[in-house]
């Protein structure tokens, strides 16, 4: 919402400066986005008297002018047609920026002569475009600043334009009248009336006007009447300025006058050229496919129920969004015919949306304006119409009745102190609302027409709380919840995620955000891109399925990173991950993804590619982090975007999986354009059993006195034999004894066929005994590793390597 | 006797390895050495002669004892050196698989726990609720009726909705709000509670990404007013920007899920680009706030003419742009390696109100 300062000024009769006024907007929530005061920018300008001119010795254009300033006589070259003895300037001293140019001025020499400082024309100074010549002004004396001269002489070219945003509950701020009553009511001055007598029309309205029955709660009330003899045309010189300075273009008289209420009252209007209205206007739904050129010479077809304004050839207006080009009024018009009517705010604003129409009109319309001010709005239009077009007045034509708006909340004055936390006395609380048009009565504050908004006593606190300025408020401490020690407030599984996120990043991954949604063939490759996932509406055809996994996030920034010249990449993400469209549908994961080698080249060969058991150690590491439980399955049923032999699904039973890892499958790597090496895990956080709370204190230490005893075993198994299984063979054969069992080699392939036989493989660990009462003689020793021997080949089929 | 000295004592000294040194020793005071010797001839002594000699001997077994241990160490000692001097390394070549670089926390996560950490201080838990969110919860419940404007300046994300279901489309959640609602149906009154996450909305240029992160911040109870709403503020930007004073400025806004609201503005400076709290002359815009509607508080299941508090939220990117001197809120999503090691964290770096939120 733009104004000027001197169109606030028409509504407010006010000592205030421009600063204070801007400062009590932006406090009352009518935040100033901008103030464009001219004045400041002219202040380095003042007046000059030329005393004489004489050609340029070197230029035939230029002039060599003597001119009397404040400081004394100066000499200046000047290429304006017009500069010649005797005229009043406007000087800009060496020193001052001209904004038209972008300039600061300097003493110069011209072709060989001084000069010291420029004589200006408006555009230089950004107050129009004219440049034909430099400014001469009728009157002024030497030394006086331009700034005062134009106040005095021609103020609206320093009328400082105010921009302000308007949040959605004020429409009734959409109108100078409006932001005016909220400053008087701050006490910034007074508010004027601007009221004008009701106008008795001379004569019927010719232009009868009906609401359909069905259309009365989208379209309550429609006034109307019709001035005849009207001679339109060029608006008067205020109301261009006025409009001109907030971005309207002038129209036509008529058109301005709609333009004009529009936003000094927030109150559209429309006019219609009356003599192109066949029979009467009827206030309608729209049946469906009818369709009208707008006035933005657009075409437009309506869909059932947007409120149409018709006449015997068919629809003429878009109820409160848009009038149409055919009854428009031009500058032939001499009867017109003007609408002042109420529509409700939804409709219009779907009729506007659904249209693509965003008008002046249609925003106020469906922010709500006031409703009864419908016939004071359609006098006030008459009148000045009547003031400088002529003509004769109609009586009005009414059709439907003004919407009842009265209502009236409690005005509770201590809850109000209560919540703002600010005293402010009962009395000043009811002078504020009464000052924004509340009429109370006892404890009942009645609300005006035009603040829609106000539909509760919450919004009688806020009314009050604004008005008292919450920019006064004082900080008061809130008490801790308890006294003493802050209490923990993480739940079990917020410090699992952080866990998680600590220890990838200590174990050398970067942390990305990648986002929530991706395109669908990714999301189809991760066994996503279905309806419930899909986005109805979004951003881009890249950004379309939320993810059901964060691997094609960090494959893509993989990708990204590889086309840059990084090529060792250790990535990892914590974030939602989607498996449906519904919102319980949504889990954490923790994934990680290494590409390339384990690290740059060094000159210890310590550089190798990634490979699985890289990725393995990394997602056992976050599981113990997040306290897993150690004793899991590896299972080998596995999604299809992993390498089918070379990964494995973590289980805590068949169905309870809790992590996955592996190497990435080639047709992954070649979907996302990832040059390999590429291994990744995901861990499930929330899939791990919270363990029960048993309290701080930790089992007994146990210690045995006694020397362990490692002995080393070597089988050869068939190939597809898991060598956790040879290992949790070995650790069952005495429990008691066995403290741990360690692999410690693995032989399999070609040369190990070779020796094996085919089908092969050796797996070899070692076997660490820890006895708790006696050392253990060879003979136990020996008699163990029987057992260990026998549990294996039975469970295994294998036999000890010779 | 003198003799017999000087011919080992010198022997020793030039020994050249241990071996030698060994041989000496067996031919001086081995069993059968010379020393040994002599000593067995004591025996056949007078007393007198044996009073002298006996003392001499031994002192040269000593001597000669000293000598070889003395020796015998230098050496070992030489030896040693010997060693050292050859095994020398150039310990300029870098280290072992110093390998993967160290690790960064993303300053989104950073951030998010130093929120975390300081509003936990002042009571507050954290609360968390679906990114895929019924419209109910997105706008409803606070107060954004079905037409309401507010409603379309959300630049929402609608979900695809089948046919056959009957149910408005489910959201992006365009806020942290929703979770008020969640919280507050979950826990009751009275209730402090934080809820950081990602938001969605459809909008992409040089200052908006379509997701984002949010922080809600609420805190219910019988007589919270908007002055503690304003100390809690007041605190945390105190302590966000670990400076020793901030001054807030509060000025009437409106939000649908709050009444009276108040956008929220630092002062600041910005002097070549960098951003100075508590200073200067600037204000900048920092946060929504208000106290909660009634009408929010009723589709939390909370009494509103018993109970009453405030709600805030804020960008955490937002703030951790101005906190840590980001320049561009897109590249927070881009992975850019270079970005991610400059503006991360290190994996230890884990913010406390005891220990100081950054280094």
């Amino acid at each position: 919402m733009k104004f000027t300062l001197s169109w606030l000024k028409d509504h407010l009769e006010t000592e205030a400066s421009l600063e204070e006024i801007t400062e009590a907007l932006t406090d009352l929530g009518l935040e100033v986005e901008e103030v464009s005061n001219p004045a400041e920018m002219l202040g380095a300008f003042h007046l000059a008297k030329v005393t004489s001119a004489e050609k340029h010795p070197d230029a035939d254009k230029l002039k060599v002018c003597q001119v009397e300033t404040a400081a004394g006589p100066t000499q200046i070259v000047c290429g304006a047609p017009n500069a010649r003895e005797g005229i009043t300037v406007v000087l800009a001293k060496p020193g001052t920026y001209v904004p038209g140019i972008d300039i600061t001025i300097q003493v110069g020499k011209i072709r060989g002569v001084e000069s010291h400082g420029m004589m200006c024309s408006e555009r230089e100074m950004e107050l129009s475009e004219e440049h034909d010549g430099i400014i001469e002004l009728p009157s002024g004396e030497v030394g006086q600043s331009f700034a005062d001269w134009l106040a005095e002489n021609d103020p609206a070219k320093i009328d400082p334009v105010i921009e302000i945003a308007i949040t959605p509950n004020r429409p009734d701020a959409l109108g100078v009248q409006g932001i005016a009553r909220d400053l008087a009511a701050r006490g910034l001055g007074t508010l004027k009336s601007r009221d004008v007598a009701p106008i008795q029309g001379s004569f019927p309205c010719p232009v009868s006007v009906s609401i359909d029955d069905d259309t009365l709660e989208q379209a309550p009330v429609f006034y109307g009447r019709l001035i005849r003899g009207v001679k339109n045309g060029p608006s008067p010189a205020w109301l261009q300025a006025a409009l001109s300075a907030i971005g309207l273009r002038p129209i036509s008289f008529l058109v301005d006058v709609t333009n004009f209420f529009t936003y000094d009252r927030a109150r559209p209007l429309h006019v219609f050229d009356a003599d192109k209205i066949h029979g009467g206007l009827r206030v309608h739904r729209a049946a469906g496919g009818e369709s009208l050129t707008g006035l933005d010479e657009k075409d437009y077809t309506f869909t059932p129920g947007m409120t149409l304004i018709s006449d015997d050839e068919g629809v003429e207006s878009i109820a409160g969004v848009m009038g149409g080009l055919r009854t428009g009024c031009t500058d032939e018009t001499v009867n017109v015919f003007v609408e002042a009517a109420y529509f409700d705010p939804i409709r219009t604003a779907e009729t506007g949306r659904a249209l693509k129409i965003n008008s002046d009109a249609r925003y106020r319309f469906e922010r709500g304006i006031d409703p009864a001010w419908t016939p004071i709005g359609l006098d006030h239009a008459t009148q000045m119409i009547l003031d400088h077009a002529g003509g004769e007045a109609s009586e009005v034509v009414i059709a439907g009745a003004v919407p009842d708006t009265d209502r009236a909340y409690r005005l509770d004055t201590d809850r109000v102190q209560s919540l703002v936390g600010m005293e402010i006395p009962a009395e000043t609380q009811r002078a504020t609302l009464s000052a924004l048009g509340f009429r109370l009565e006892g404890d009942m504050a009645h609300v005006p027409s035009w603040r829609p908004d106000i539909l509760g006593e919450a919004d009688l606190v806020e009314e009050v709380a604004r008005l008292a300025s919450l920019t006064k408020l004082e900080g008061k401490p809130l008490p801790r919840p308890q006294s003493g020690v802050t209490r923990p407030v993480a739940t079990p599984m917020q410090r699992r995620e952080g866990a998680a996120r600590r220890h990838l990043a200590a174990l050398g991954y970067n942390e990305c955000v990648t986002y929530s949604f991706v395109d669908e063939a990714a999301a189809s490759h991760f066994g996503g891109g279905d309806a419930p996932r899909r986005l109805e509406n979004p951003i881009s055809r890249d950004l379309t399925h939320m993810r059901p996994s964060l691997l094609p996030g960090l494959l893509s920034a993989a990708a990204r990173n590889q086309a840059r010249g990084f090529h060792d990449l250790a990535l990892f993400e914590v974030g939602p991950a989607f498996l449906g469209g519904e919102p319980e549908e949504q889990e954490i994961q923790a994934t990680g993804l290494l590409v390339g080698g384990t690290g740059p080249r060094d000159p210890h060969g310590s550089r190798r590619p990634v490979d699985v058991f890289d990725a393995k150690a990394d997602m056992e590491a976050v599981l113990a982090a997040i306290g897993a439980p150690a004793k899991t399955m590896i299972l080998r049923d596995l999604p299809g975007w992993y390498h089918p032999g070379r990964a494995g699904r973590v289980g805590l039973g068949p169905k309870k999986t809790i992590a996955i890892f592996g190497e990435l499958h080639p047709r992954t790597l070649e979907a996302f354009d990832v040059k390999g090496p590429a291994v990744a895990f995901t861990v499930l956080p929330a899939q791990v059993p919270f363990p029960r709370k048993t309290g701080a204190t930790r089992p007994a230490l146990q210690l045995h006195d006694l020397q362990s005893v490692e002995r080393d075993f070597a089988f050869v198994v068939d190939a597809d034999v898991p060598a956790a299984d040879v290992a949790a063979a070995a650790a069952g054969a005495d429990k008691a004894l066995i403290s741990e069992v360690t692999i410690f080699d693995a032989f399999s392939g070609e040369k190990a066929e070779a020796q094996m036989g085919a089908g092969k493989k050796s797996v070899a660990f070692a076997v660490r005994l820890q006895p708790t009462d006696k050392t253990l003689t060879e003979k136990e020793i020996e008699a163990v590793s029987e057992k260990i021997v026998a549990k294996v080949t039975k469970a295994t089929g294998g036999a000890l390597r010779s | 006797m003198d003799d017999l000295r000087e011919k080992y004592l010198s022997a020793i000294a030039e020994a050249a390895e241990e071996t030698a040194l060994e041989t000496l020793r067996v031919q001086a005071v081995g069993k059968k050495g010379e020393i040994k010797l002599k000593m067995r001839e004591l025996g056949k002594m007078t007393p007198e002669e044996r009073q002298v000699a006996g003392p001499k001997l031994n002192a040269l077994k000593d001597e000669i004892n000293s000598a070889l241990a003395a020796k015998k160490s230098a050496l070992a000692d030489a030896a040693l050196e010997e060693r050292l001097r050859s095994e020398w390394l150039d310990v300029t070549l870098p280290g072992r698989g110093s390998a993967r670089r160290g690790g960064t926390i993303h300053p989104v996560s950073q951030v998010t726990e130093e929120v975390t950490a300081i509003f936990a201080d002042m009571g507050f838990a954290v609360a968390e609720g679906p990114q895929i969110e019924s419209d109910w919860y997105n706008f409803d419940a606070l107060n954004i009726p079905p037409h309401h404007p507010a409603r379309q300046e959300h630049d929402t994300f609608f979900m695809h909705r089948a046919a056959e279901d009957e149910r408005p489309p489910h959201v992006l959640r365009t806020h942290t709000s929703p979770v008020q609602i969640r919280a507050m149906q979950a826990q009751g009154a009275p209730i402090r509670v934080i809820a950081p996450g990602r938001v969605y909305r459809a909008d992409y240029d040089q200052t908006h990404t379509p997701m984002f992160h949010q922080v809600e911040g609420l805190a219910i109870d019988r007589d919270i007013s908007m002055a503690h709403l304003k100390w809690v503020l007041e605190e945390f930007c105190r302590a966000y920007f670990e400076v020793d004073k901030v001054e807030l400025r509060f000025r009437a806004s409106h939000f649908p899920f709050t009444e009276p609201s108040a956008e929220v503005d630092l002062r600041c400076s910005w002097q070549g680009g960098q951003l100075k709290v508590g200073e200067g002359d600037d204000w900048m815009e920092i946060l929504g706030s208000g106290m909660v509607h009634p009408k929010v508080l009723q589709a939390g299941g909370i009494d509103p003419a018993e109970w009453q508090g405030f709600a805030f939220g804020l960008g955490i990117d937002r703030i951790a742009m101005l906190k840590y001197g980001i320049p561009d809120l897109r590249a927070f999503f881009d992975s850019d390696l270079r970005w991610l090691r400059h503006y991360g964290f290190s994996a230890l770096d884990v913010p406390t109100v005891q220990g100081g939120l950054s280094r």
